[in-house]
């Protein structure tokens, strides 16, 4: 790990002291421990700061189209697949940009954590083992253990994308995604679903973490923000909450890359992904169109074929 | 986009159904089913749209809100659209929403989607019939989406 370090600082000074972008875009230790935040270094003085661990848990794509110039990015997995759905929707010119491509083993679910000893105080990773300190008691976890739900069931931890790669490579079984989650909640009544998404939309308060976090919510205007028209009254209750979400993953119907920024990015614990997974699913399904595994190719809803399934018609 | 009053009268229930019809085919056989005297129950509401590739999935998640029982959206048959493939793309658009919306709990039979071309008066009223059947029984929105001015509360109940 400490070499992929080295090597991404290295190349940093190197892509700032040659002038070949303005910007590297990468982690640095955050001011909480376990938090890693994202990082701008703007000249080779900086590059020193940044680090690559198991906390680096942001989607830095989120960033690349509102930071100006030529700019070179750290990219594991998903972020190369945020990448590629944006290149596809000419939301970014390959040609400022400068792809530093990690391979990712998962990143930490934080929650699992505070869930079990309070608050973080103090923590420490060392050889896949993370020591926590916390407010109600310390505990060492394996990494397997408070890896986040989304990277437990990853089949892209190696970039799609990049110009260079730093450190191995993860080797990745080739089965088709299971969606066990998903499927297990279709599995229950649709009453029970009801009861489970009710009590998630009663926890948001809409303060759209989640949105801010996305790589591929980049509206000019969301229409949670539009006034005519005016979708949302603004007032925070479960039905407009669930309107909300559901709108959202509307919108990233077949662009979902399943990063998990969303949710980990939700102040309230908000199951997100449940939402999204299910739009995944769906979409892989019925159009076998995964996001953002290519640079070309496009979004799953720009495309159709003749003989798109259709059994949700009505029976007359 | 206003608010769809409910009565309180304590008459039959008769629901109130938000029908998106594309301008080229749907609404004209719509058109086709009032000029041929079809009878059919006047449970929708029309809201015409230029192609059901304009419509939009916050439309159907917003009608749902302001209280209508249920949505009826209907367009060309696939290859007959006015601009070549919009209900091609609406196609799996409608495929994603329906799937969606049944995931978070909202009954299958709210939401409809069908073709119905210009030369289908009769087939129109039949569907507006069987829509009109689904979502009378399964009664008023008390949804998940409907905003209320308790916010949700007594749906809660």
């Amino acid at each position: 790990m400490n070499n992929i370090i080295n090597d991404m600082r290295d190349k940093a000074r190197q892509l700032l002291a040659e002038g070949k972008v303005d910007v590297v875009i990468g982690y640095e230790k955050g001011s909480l421990p376990l938090k890693a935040t994202p990082f701008f270094a703007h000249s080779p003085a900086e590059v020193d700061s940044l680090i690559w661990d198991e906390t680096c848990e942001n989607n830095l794509a989120t960033y690349v189209a509102k930071t100006p110039g030529k700019k070179a990015i750290v990219a594991k997995g998903c972020d190369s697949r945020a990448l590629a759905v944006l290149l596809q929707e000419n939301q970014l010119v390959r040609d400022d940009l400068y792809i530093i491509g990690v391979s990712c083993a998962g990143v930490i679910d934080q929650r699992k954590i505070v869930a079990e000893v309070g608050e973080i105080l103090e923590a420490g990773i060392n050889d896949g083992k993370i020591s926590v300190k916390g407010m109600a008691g310390d505990k060492e976890y394996l990494f397997a253990e408070v890896k986040d739900a989304t990277c437990q069931t990853c089949r892209y931890p190696n970039p799609v994308l990049e110009d260079v790669h730093l450190g191995e490579t993860i080797a990745v079984s080739q089965e088709a995604p299971a969606f066990a989650d998903v499927i297990a909640l279709e599995e229950k009544s649709a009453g029970e679903r009801q009861d489970y998404f009710k009590e998630q939309m009663s926890k948001c308060i809409r303060c759209y973490a989640c949105r801010n976090a996305c790589p591929l919510c980049y509206c000019q205007e969301c229409f949670v923000d539009c006034n005519s028209p005016r979708w949302l009254t603004g007032g925070v209750n479960r039905a407009e909450n669930l309107f909300f979400q559901a709108g959202r993953v509307l919108h990233l119907a077949g662009r979902c890359v399943d990063c998990g920024a969303c949710t980990r990015a939700c102040p309230q614990g908000v199951d997100i992904r449940a939402l999204n997974r299910k739009m995944t699913k769906d979409v892989y399904t019925m159009y076998n169109h995964e996001a953002g595994i290519s640079e070309d190719g496009k979004p799953a809803l720009n495309e159709y074929t003749t003989s798109d399934p259709e059994q949700f018609l009505v029976k007359e | 986009m206003g608010e769809i009053q409910v009565e309180a009268e304590n008459k039959k229930y008769e629901p109130k159904i938000a029908a998106f019809l594309c301008n080229w085919c749907s609404y004209a056989g719509a058109d086709l089913a009032g000029v041929g005297r079809v009878q059919y129950p006047a449970t929708i509401r029309t809201i015409r749209v230029p192609c059901s590739g304009r419509i939009n999935p916050l439309y159907v998640l917003k009608a749902m809100a302001n209280g209508a029982d249920g949505v009826l959206v209907s367009g060309c048959h696939p290859g007959d659209c006015h601009y070549i493939s919009g209900n091609y793309v609406a196609r799996r658009k409608f495929a994603l929403i329906k799937s969606l919306l049944n995931h978070v709990g909202l009954e299958e039979d709210r939401i409809s989607f069908s073709w119905v071309s210009a030369a289908e008066g009769i087939r129109f009223a039949e569907v507006v019939k069987g829509v009109t059947e689904r979502v009378s029984a399964l009664g008023p929105n008390n949804g998940i989406f409907k905003v209320v001015d308790d916010g949700g509360a007594a749906a809660d109940e």
